[in-house]
């Protein structure tokens, strides 16, 4: 039995497999629509993230199971003090596949631990959100045709964020990639992670400004910058537009350059961009659902 | 002077800073084992000032030292057999170990979940780091603390 903690426990290989039938049920969803007929996935969220937990339920019901679950710690038994070793073992009596979010990290690791059924991590804190980073994966290789070949600028808090890292070191097994980081000084992405491209010898640079680089782009991963990460409020006023996407920036782009975004978008991207062919963030919600049918087929073997 | 008699087959553990046998006494698991154990406590040591030594009395193939090398690198292992020193052992760093030090991070699943063991997993041998095998915080040896 399998789970999926780490976007990293699947090889290249299987990640291929994975994608495959992602684009597969794409292209006939209906073929799939009773693939999990009499399965159901149990969603035990400790806390809530709306777009992650219905983007699960809705894989379930695209395969045609059912499901049942939590989607706050709240309303769950971890209120009366339950431990995430027993509640498991209980769910695996009630489901067959679980998708699991929860603020401690490593929650889900203890739970596929004592788990009879296979455990989804669907985020752990600041740690892992794996299902995030497969939906990137799949919307950059659904629209760009492969995964790799290409240089990727990561932009705005590059410092805090865990989809920013993960995708990081997804994306390092594939050939030639270089990196732009484009963040302000506060939010550079960790040293161990430049030391460690530093080492793998894979190309990146460090800028401040988006204007810079845009046009060496051939993705633009935008994240937000959160004003409680700065300092003082004068840094964040000077700073802020830089990390803005609008159509004035956007223009300095490639043509085919794809623009992408794990959401929720506050006012990192102006809304005058969504209507452009490049702004892929709304379709990448779409290949969110396409990766985590797969991910239910794959992991209950019904592939 | 306290004199302490030797070992036939066993282990001297040597050049342990002074004050530190019990706890590696606990962490070897020495009071599980049905075997003799001598706690010298700040023996007079003219590299170190003060020292602890444990002589252990079993079957040299029944104890797991790894440990050691987490804990401190300067210890002295050697060997005994037939009362002589038949060999000074090398310690090489555990893969993983199981409650000897304690996630840090308050937002590892360690600090809340019940009788969850501490367990960190070795991550870069030669810059001896080990990682919750949970939430990957970082944590080094003795020697990086």
């Amino acid at each position: 039995m399998r789970h999926l903690m780490n976007p990293l426990d699947f090889s290249v290989d299987e990640l291929e497999k994975l994608f495959d039938l992602a684009n597969k049920i794409e292209a006939d969803p209906a073929k799939y629509a009773h693939s999990c007929e009499g399965k159901k996935l149990a969603t035990c969220f400790y806390e809530p993230s709306t777009r992650t937990r219905l983007s699960f339920e809705a894989a379930m019901l695209n395969l045609g199971g059912k499901v049942l679950g939590f989607s706050d710690a709240a309303s769950s038994s971890a209120a009366k003090g339950e431990s995430v070793s027993d509640t498991i073992r209980i769910i695996s009596c009630y489901a067959d596949i679980c998708a699991m979010r929860h603020p401690k990290e490593g929650a889900p690791m203890v739970a596929a631990s004592r788990s009879g059924i296979p455990v989804i991590n669907a985020g752990d804190g600041g740690h892992q959100h794996p299902t995030q980073t497969l939906t990137d994966l799949l919307t950059i290789r659904s629209l760009k045709g492969k995964l790799g070949g290409f240089t990727i600028g990561l932009c705005g808090d590059l410092k805090f964020g865990r989809t920013v890292h993960s995708l990081i070191n997804a994306l390092i097994r594939y050939q030639d990639i270089r990196f732009i980081f484009i963040s302000p000084e506060e939010l550079k992405v960790p040293d161990y992670i430049t030391d460690m491209l530093s080492e793998k010898g894979i190309p990146y640079e460090e800028v401040i400004r988006l204007e810079n680089c845009m046009p060496q782009l051939d993705l633009l991963y935008m994240t937000r910058v959160q004003k409680e990460r700065f300092f003082n409020e004068e840094d964040y006023v000077r700073l802020k537009d830089f990390y803005i996407l609008d159509k004035e920036k956007l223009s300095a782009a490639k043509e085919d350059m794809l623009i992408l975004h794990p959401l929720p978008r506050v006012n990192e991207i102006s809304v005058e961009v969504d209507d452009d062919p490049r702004a892929v963030y709304f379709k990448q919600a779409q290949y969110g659902v396409y990766v985590r049918m797969a991910l239910i087929l794959t992991l209950l073997e019904l592939a | 002077m306290l004199n302490v008699g030797k070992i036939e087959e066993g282990f001297v553990l040597d050049h342990i800073e002074a004050g530190k046998s019990l706890e590696i006494y606990h962490h070897l698991k020495l009071d599980k084992l049905d075997c003799t154990v001598a706690i010298i406590k700040n023996a007079r040591s003219n590299k170190m000032g003060k020292k602890d030594i444990l002589k252990v009395e079993c079957d040299i193939n029944t104890l797991n030292l790894d440990i050691l090398a987490f804990i401190d690198h300067n210890i002295t292992v050697n060997v005994i057999k037939d009362g002589e020193i038949v060999d000074k052992k090398e310690l090489v760093l555990p893969r993983e170990i199981h409650n000897v030090i304690k996630c840090k991070n308050p937002r590892c699943i360690t600090s809340i979940e019940q009788e969850l063991p501490h367990i960190f997993v070795l991550a870069d041998e030669e810059k001896e780091i080990y990682r919750c095998k949970y939430c990957e915080e970082k944590a080094g040896t003795s020697s990086t603390w």
